[in-house]
């Protein structure tokens, strides 16, 4: 008994690390692949060396290796059979169109298809990209994120300012009235109210988030826009209030516990010395309750930048470097959530993607382990005496 | 009896309810001015509810009912335009469990004092030496006022509570069983402190040991299932109680 427990709690360990492993592997082809292609183009540029075979070229001859071509592309085995068929819209063509989107025309199944010009095509964007950007890094390190441009730009930094945007609304506007709301539940509330407001604020944590999306996208957006007269109907704000309303409950729920753990003998000692209810709650018991609250208040954020269906529902979704939150805003959850679906598979943009996902991963563990290391002592020293 | 000293609290007739459980038993006592009252009796007496009664503590319990008149200096405590807050800070309290506020020992001091008006550093300073000098603990503190209070004994944390309850400078002070978790040092050390504040204060004290209450108490009141039996001065009560219940109880019979 006792070590089937282990056993399912190990595993569950493990399997963190593995997603973790997994998503870092596959962002390694990033750094991995683009190197192979840069030293391949500029050292050969014969339409024989393959630019990273295994993921750009399934059709080509000195392909046998890659990884499962059949299922990517399966009529770049035949493309005169794929132009047979002729349909505009047809898998292959698709695949071919967001790869090099330079050269829609060519790849246009009606006029037929060889190996030969593909090759070609493509050593020709690869000598465009080692003249655009030199390095993977320096390639993120940009202004514009635009990856499936002529040019494909992968700079990251539009999104991590989208992201501290809404994230850093979000939690202005969910902390706060999550721990009033708690203060407010454990403290001051008639048991009555408190049977009722507990369960209904906790039930929304539960809520899809789609719908709070939608909600923001409809109703949120339109008065914002009335209030504020904002030149675009979603924005940071739209987009930082509907990550709100989806911390809210996790601050509160979090918040409330602790508020409530804090012994009732210490209220009665803060009363019995003439302060009034409130003076004790946030003089005595929000203090008591600090590292507690703390951590509702990281969870919170940790909520609102790891949210993905709110961002791309209410943001305006534009990868704007602009910190007003009037703008349009592009998280980096909302990015991976909508382009991966979409990315050509073992792609460098497929590798930006990974990439941030390892950097959203990173973030949230450096996050808590800071808060667990420094700030939460210090707070705890601050609010409570050393 | 007491009828010579002036009376700080009064009660006539004065009912507690715990919903439908009646608690208290129409009290009728006068509790004299500058003189330390001890209560005694067995458990679940009423007489914590009845010293929790007078600064309103009780209010904090769902569903509790008075009856009766409490009287505190001439003004019904009970009544609709009295101001919880005010009264409580005439009417300080010590609980059974030491409960120092997660903070430190200079903040535990200062934080009645600090509730509504803005002191100055200097003012804090000497106040928080005064109030640890008469609590006895200075001497053990003064190199580390701004720790932490979770950090001191149990002994010391109950005398700092006291110091706290003393510092908003209060006319009577409520003691809920101070002693009941204290060692037998320590417990000296509290009584002593009584007997040195009482003639500032007005003090009630609620006690499970009646060799406390016959060591530190003027006047003593015995309570029974809710009901005051008896009310004396210490000596009298305890060398020749009047009633039968009050002899069995300190003679040890019951209890």
């Amino acid at each position: 008994m006792e070590w089937s427990i282990r056993l399912v709690a190990s595993a569950s360990i493990v399997v963190i690390f593995l997603i973790l492993l997994f998503v870092m592997r596959e962002a390694a082809t990033l750094f991995v692949g683009k190197s192979a292609t840069t030293t391949q183009a500029t050292s050969t540029g014969a339409p024989t060396a393959d630019l990273a075979p295994e993921s750009y070229n399934p059709d080509a001859e000195a392909a046998p290796a890659s990884t499962e071509p059949d299922v990517y592309n399966p009529e770049a085995q035949d493309p005169a059979a794929a132009g047979s068929q002729g349909e505009p819209g047809a898998p292959g063509q698709f695949i071919y169109a967001s790869k090099n989107p330079k050269y829609p025309e060519i790849y246009n199944p009606d006029t037929g298809l060889l190996p030969t010009d593909i090759d070609e095509v493509v050593e020709e964007t690869a000598s465009a990209d080692t003249l655009a950007e030199q390095s993977v890094l320096s390639k993120l390190g940009g202004d514009a994120w635009q990856p499936v441009g002529e040019i494909p730009k992968f700079g990251v930094k539009p999104l991590l300012i989208g992201t501290f945007k809404t994230t850093s609304i979000a939690i202005l506007i969910g902390a706060p009235l999550g721990i009033l709301a708690a203060l407010y539940v454990a403290f001051f509330a008639r048991r009555r109210v408190r049977e009722i407001v507990k369960p209904a604020i906790e039930l929304l944590a539960g809520f899809p988030s789609v719908v709070i999306g939608f909600f923001c996208l409809v109703t949120v957006a339109s008065y914002i826009q009335d209030v504020t007269g904002a030149p675009y109907r979603l924005n940071a704000i739209v987009g930082g209030i509907g990550l709100a309303l989806a911390v809210i409950p996790i601050v509160f729920s979090i918040a409330e516990d602790a508020l409530s753990a804090v012994p009732k003998t210490l209220r009665e000692a803060s009363l019995a010395l003439g302060s009034t209810e409130w003076q004790t709650a946030y003089r005595v018991m929000l203090p008591a309750a600090a590292p507690g609250v703390f951590a509702a208040v990281l969870l919170g954020i940790g909520r609102a930048f790891g949210e993905t269906m709110i961002a791309i529902m209410a943001t305006g979704n534009a990868p704007l470097s602009s910190f007003s939150p009037l703008e349009p805003a592009r998280t980096v959850a909302a990015t991976i959530g909508s382009e991966m679906g979409e990315v050509v598979w073992g792609s460098e943009h497929y590798g930006v993607l990974f990439f941030m996902g390892v950097m959203l991963f990173v973030f949230s563990f450096g996050l808590n382990a800071i808060t667990e290391l420094y700030v939460k002592k210090r707070l705890i020293k601050k609010f409570q005496g050393q | 009896m007491a009828k010579d000293l002036p009376l700080k609290i009064e009660t006539h007739d004065f009912s507690f309810f715990y919903g439908a459980k009646q608690a208290l038993h129409n009290i009728t006592i006068g509790i004299p001015e500058r003189r330390v009252t001890a209560f005694i009796g067995p458990s679940g007496c009423g007489k914590s509810t009845f010293l929790r009664s007078i600064n309103r503590m009780n209010d904090l319990i769902d569903g509790t009912r008075v009856d009766g008149h409490m009287v505190v200096d001439g003004a019904d405590v009970y009544s609709k335009d009295v101001d919880v807050v005010t009264l409580r800070r005439r009417i300080g309290m010590v609980f059974q469990k030491s409960i120092p506020f997660p903070k430190s020992i200079y903040e535990n001091i200062t934080y009645g004092l600090t509730l509504n008006e803005r002191r100055s550093k200097s003012d804090l300073d000497s106040i928080v030496e005064s109030c640890l000098r008469r609590a006895a603990l200075w001497d053990e503190v003064k190199d580390r006022l701004h720790n932490s209070a979770l950090g001191l004994s149990g002994g010391q944390q109950q005398r700092l509570c006291i110091a706290r309850a003393v510092a908003i400078n209060p006319d009577i002070l409520l003691m809920d069983e101070p002693c009941s978790a204290l060692d037998p040092i320590s417990t000296g050390k509290v009584e002593e402190l009584i007997t040195e504040l009482k003639d500032t204060y007005t003090i009630v004290l609620v006690t499970h040991n009646m060799q406390q209450a016959a060591r530190v108490s003027d006047f003593t009141g015995f309570f029974l299932m809710g009901s005051l039996i008896e009310f004396d001065r210490t000596r009298t009560l305890f060398t020749s109680p009047s009633k039968k219940e009050t002899e069995d109880y300190i003679t040890g019979r019951f209890g």
